[in-house]
């Protein structure tokens, strides 16, 4: 039994895993800028008319879906040094999780896009608009509203993987935790600590994502 | 190192690794299940305590990550005394994790059930108990089927984050030889692959059959 929460040891290591979240941040931001962009390429590709590339798109979707995150890190980080490619820890760490996450993100705003009614999509060819236009000023303006909840949940979830980037030494948070452990031998600390920093980012963004996703309804008249 | 080779040379480690990684999923699913169900039913609870303690939960589990909450399971809870093998951890960490989403899974289907069957249950003066084991959570878990499907799948995947308190899942071993071969395409995607199979070929097809078996036991297919 050596439980005792040392306070002294706890505001010594705090600004260090407080600077390690503004990574962790960061990260969760860029991959899901990343997974917003190529999560809707991707919800498109399934939309053209040329079957081969929506069985390809899907199936590809189906494949990140359902591996594990930690292993399509470990996957892109070893593989390209193979063929020559070396990608520093972000990079691969971004492309990933970015990766992984467009195929969610491509899930949501599919179901978005498939629920625009079909009336709409005929008046766009009534009065002869491109299919560019049809897309960008009629479709996803419609189908984005009723993705909000899902595209939130995601940013949160996004968040939440993010100690994953640790494995291949991207430096957030569960990396500095790890390395206060190893420098002090003291885990209880470190480890509360980032379990407390996750809660007290995640549950207030989670309750601003269905704040956010009211406002939408209200604002649409949902 | 063809393909083919690799895998002579190999196979008997991924074949040990994606058993290993076969007894966490089981393991961690059982562990899933059985706190989501408490947990559900708990935040159902007419009693302020028991709602409390499965809001709390839920909360802090679903508030955190799956690898803070394995690495807090292994390495601090010894601190209290609690010590766990590393296999126990594993599968402990990932079923309490995915036991916080079923509880919401749960707690949802629960509350879709309609409420003419509550009150056809409290008309035959039915307890509680016997009302939520042969009206109630049937039909519950017929509406809870299909997204517990999902959450399985991430729950396998989960289960790929015990290798990092080296228990030697597929994960594991698709580490190890990589380390030892630099062959990193093949040995990982090796790993992809089989996750790919074990999900979506057997885990997949036999959730749609327990929806099916489901649905003939309540006389709807």
């Amino acid at each position: 039994m050596t439980f005792n929460w040392n306070w002294a040891f706890t505001w010594e290591i705090l600004p260090r895993l407080l600077h390690a979240t503004v990574n962790t941040l960061l990260a969760a931001g860029i991959g899901y800028a990343i997974a917003l962009v190529l999560g809707l390429l991707l919800a498109l590709a399934q939309r053209t008319p040329w079957k081969p590339l929506t069985l390809v798109v899907r199936e590809t979707i189906e494949f990140i879906r359902s591996t594990p995150l930690v292993l399509q890190i470990f996957f892109v980080f070893y593989v390209g040094p193979q063929f020559g490619i070396r990608l520093s820890p972000w990079v691969s760490g971004m492309i990933a999780i970015g990766l992984h996450y467009s195929a969610y993100l491509s899930e949501v705003y599919r179901a978005g896009i498939e629920a625009v009614p079909k009336g709409q999509w005929e008046a766009c060819r009534a009065i002869n608009m491109s299919t560019r236009d049809t897309y960008l000023r009629i479709i996803i303006p419609q189908a984005l509203p009723p993705s909000v909840a899902g595209m939130g949940n995601y940013l949160v979830g996004i968040f939440k993987d993010t100690p994953m980037l640790s494995v291949i030494g991207v430096t957030e948070l569960m990396h500095a935790a790890n390395a206060i452990g190893s420098e002090s031998y003291r885990f209880l600390e470190p480890y509360t600590l980032v379990g407390v920093i996750f809660l007290a980012i995640s549950l207030p963004t989670a309750g601003l994502v269905r704040l956010f996703e009211g406002w939408v309804r209200r604002k649409l008249g949902l | 190192m063809p393909i083919w080779d690799f895998i002579q040379t190999y196979g008997g480690q991924i074949v040990s690794g994606t058993l290993i990684t076969c007894a966490q999923f089981l393991l961690a699913s059982a562990v899933a299940v059985t706190v989501a169900l408490v947990a559900g039913l708990g935040k159902l609870s007419r009693h302020l305590a028991v709602r409390g303690v499965a809001t709390v939960y839920i909360e802090i589990f679903r508030g955190t990550s799956l690898l803070v909450q394995l690495y807090w399971i292994f390495f601090v809870l010894p601190l209290f005394g609690i010590t766990l093998e590393k296999f126990w951890a594993g599968f402990l960490s990932v079923g309490l994790n995915v036991g916080a989403y079923g509880a919401e899974l749960v707690r949802g289907a629960i509350r879709s059930v309609p409420k003419g069957q509550w009150e056809a249950a409290y008309a035959l003066s039915m307890s509680p108990a016997r009302r939520m084991r042969r009206i109630i959570l049937p039909q519950a878990v017929q509406l809870m089927l299909p997204p517990w499907g999902n959450l399985l799948i991430e729950l396998l995947k989960g289960t790929a984050l015990v290798s990092l308190i080296s228990v030697a899942d597929l994960m594991f071993q698709a580490k190890q030889i990589n380390a030892s071969t630099f062959l990193s395409a093949q040995s990982f995607g090796i790993a992809l692959v089989v996750y790919y199979v074990l999900a979506r070929a057997i885990l997949t097809p036999f959730m749609r059959w327990l929806e099916r078996v489901m649905a003939r036991r309540l006389g709807r297919a």
